[in-house]
């Protein structure tokens, strides 16, 4: 089942020596169903010069409001959620709706590494070595309708462990969406780890979706339900400000957040040694679709700043 | 006990406040630098030295509140609550320009283009005068009362600031409203109009604050 993606973001390849692989070949031999790596022509490869962040900032650096606005309050806070025993309810347009154990679907899946960008709607990113199955695998096993056109996500709610759904800084519980074909494309997955350690709870334990080539607010964490709909479900930052965050949130550098720039992110962790170093800062222009190029046909004929 | 706090602050020299404030600075930066605020030190000093400004912003307006209502005079030491809330601007603003965006194209870029650092800007520009003019001299150059009316700049400038805090947070943060309503209700008290007599005092008087002024 699993494995249709071919990671092409791996530390291997991140070293000088790959920075020639041809990634035009690599996607023509995914499109073809093959596994193989085309060897190619001299086209620099995306991966090029690209290090995972370290595993410290990614669990230290986070935004789970439901642990308090802070980027360091879910690491503070979120020992107190209990991720065991954990399900999910997978329900709406599926032929076997039922609430899922947390180990009955991780004794169907198969957990890959992946290796990906993830870019935060506020302009900085990271590179996190997730592990996790491909959500098309949990959709198939739940069995969808042909009605379907939607996938609607919702995130744990329990007001006395997570102190920051104390407020209504948003309306609980956190909710996201996919269109079906998002959902289904490889590149989505549901996330149970991160450098080969079970998710800590600060990042979307036990199980998170992850949506590489959308902004980070779309990859929603500790997942309870999961709705297969036919109607476009509401998702969370829409509806707190639908001027500033669409349903498709793609990262677009050509596209301005109404508060700030999309064209360029700050690399966490990019900051050298010394005095100075950690206050150095490096900016990266920002890449279309995240630079996952492979999803443009998802959006072939939208106006992609009409529907942002 | 009001007398004896109001006789301590008397005893504070100026340059403590000033001591403390650059103390408080170069702690957070040399924390930035040494990886306690994080892994965005940047962000980190950023929000950081532009909640002290506001912060020291809205100390400064609640002096002469403080003085008419409660009778607890810190006006000896308003002028380095005002000077420390420009340095901690000058901070926020210096590492948002040097050390975030790093180039002065992307700075003009972005006061251009976010009303919310447009806003932030013209605050610090009704500052800049009355940083400028923070001098027992600039006070006798321009007279008590052009004085008094220039350094009124000082509501725009907290309000500004206070909208600036509220425009950039994302979702429904009850913190930058908080500041907001304090900003609001310490400009509504100075509405209100005096009452002959209270307190024996005159709370604005030009000698009062030339005395209070006249400390450096």
């Amino acid at each position: 089942m699993a494995r249709r993606w071919i990671n092409d973001l791996t530390p291997e390849r991140a070293t000088p020596e790959a920075a020639w692989l041809n990634r035009r070949q690599l996607l023509a031999a995914l499109g073809a169903g093959a596994a193989a790596v085309g060897a190619g022509g001299p086209v620099l490869a995306q991966g090029a010069e690209l290090e995972p962040t370290s595993f410290e900032d990614i669990t230290n650096y986070c935004n789970y409001y439901e642990f308090g606005t802070g980027k360091g309050d879910p690491a503070e806070n979120a020992h107190m959620l209990t991720t065991e025993p954990w399900s999910v309810k997978i329900d709406g347009l599926v032929e076997r709706p039922g609430d899922y154990g947390l180990q009955e679907i991780l004794s169907e899946m198969t957990v890959e590494d992946r290796l990906y960008r993830f870019r935060c709607v506020e302009a900085w990113s990271m590179v996190i070595p997730w592990n996790g199955f491909e959500l098309a695998d949990l959709l198939e096993m739940a069995g969808v309708m042909p009605e379907a056109r939607y996938v609607a996500f919702e995130t744990v709610l329990r007001p006395d462990e997570m102190p920051g759904t104390r407020r209504n800084v948003l309306d609980w519980p956190y909710v996201e969406g996919l269109r079906l074909d998002e959902a289904m494309h490889p590149l989505a997955i549901m996330a149970t780890g991160l450098y080969g350690k079970p998710l800590p709870n600060q990042n979307g334990a036990p199980i998170r979706l992850v949506v590489p080539w959308k902004y980070g607010f779309k990859s929603i964490k500790s997942v309870v339900r999961i709705t297969l709909t036919e109607e476009e479900p509401p998702t969370s930052w829409n509806k707190a400000n639908p001027r500033e965050y669409g349903f498709y949130s793609n990262v677009n550098p050509q596209v301005s957040h109404p508060r700030w720039s999309q064209a360029e992110e700050r690399v966490i962790g990019s900051g050298g040694e010394g005095i100075f170093g950690r206050l150095s800062v490096e900016r990266q222009p920002t890449r279309m679709f995240n630079g996952y190029d492979e999803v443009a046909a998802l959006y072939e004929g939208m106006d992609l700043s009409e529907y942002f | 006990m009001r007398d004896r706090l109001n006789r301590a602050v008397r005893r504070v020299p100026g340059w403590l406040i000033y001591l403390a404030g650059f103390g408080w600075m170069g702690w957070l930066f040399f924390q930035g630098a040494s990886g306690a605020l994080g892994p965005e030190p940047v962000e980190a000093l950023e929000h950081a030295y532009g909640l002290l400004a506001l912060q020291f912003l809205v100390a400064g307006l609640a002096v002469t509140p403080l003085r008419r209502w409660a009778g607890i005079n810190l006006l000896p030491l308003r002028r380095q609550i005002g000077m420390m809330a420009f340095w901690f601007l000058c901070g926020h603003v210096g590492v948002w320009a040097l050390l975030d965006l790093q180039s002065l194209s992307r700075v003009w870029a972005e006061i251009v283009k976010r009303p919310y650092i447009t806003i932030g800007m013209a605050g610090l520009l009704c500052l800049l005068p009355l940083a400028a003019t923070s001098t027992n001299a600039a006070i006798r150059r321009l007279g008590g009362a052009r004085w008094r009316r220039l350094h009124r700049l000082v509501y725009p400038a907290v309000g500004l600031g206070a909208l600036h805090y509220i425009w950039l947070a994302k979702g429904a943060q009850l913190e930058p409203f908080l500041y907001a309503a304090a900003v609001v209700g310490l400009l509504v008290l100075r509405a209100i109009p005096k009452r002959a007599g209270r307190r024996g005092e005159s709370g604005d008087s030009a000698g009062g604050r030339f005395r209070a002024l006249s400390r450096g």
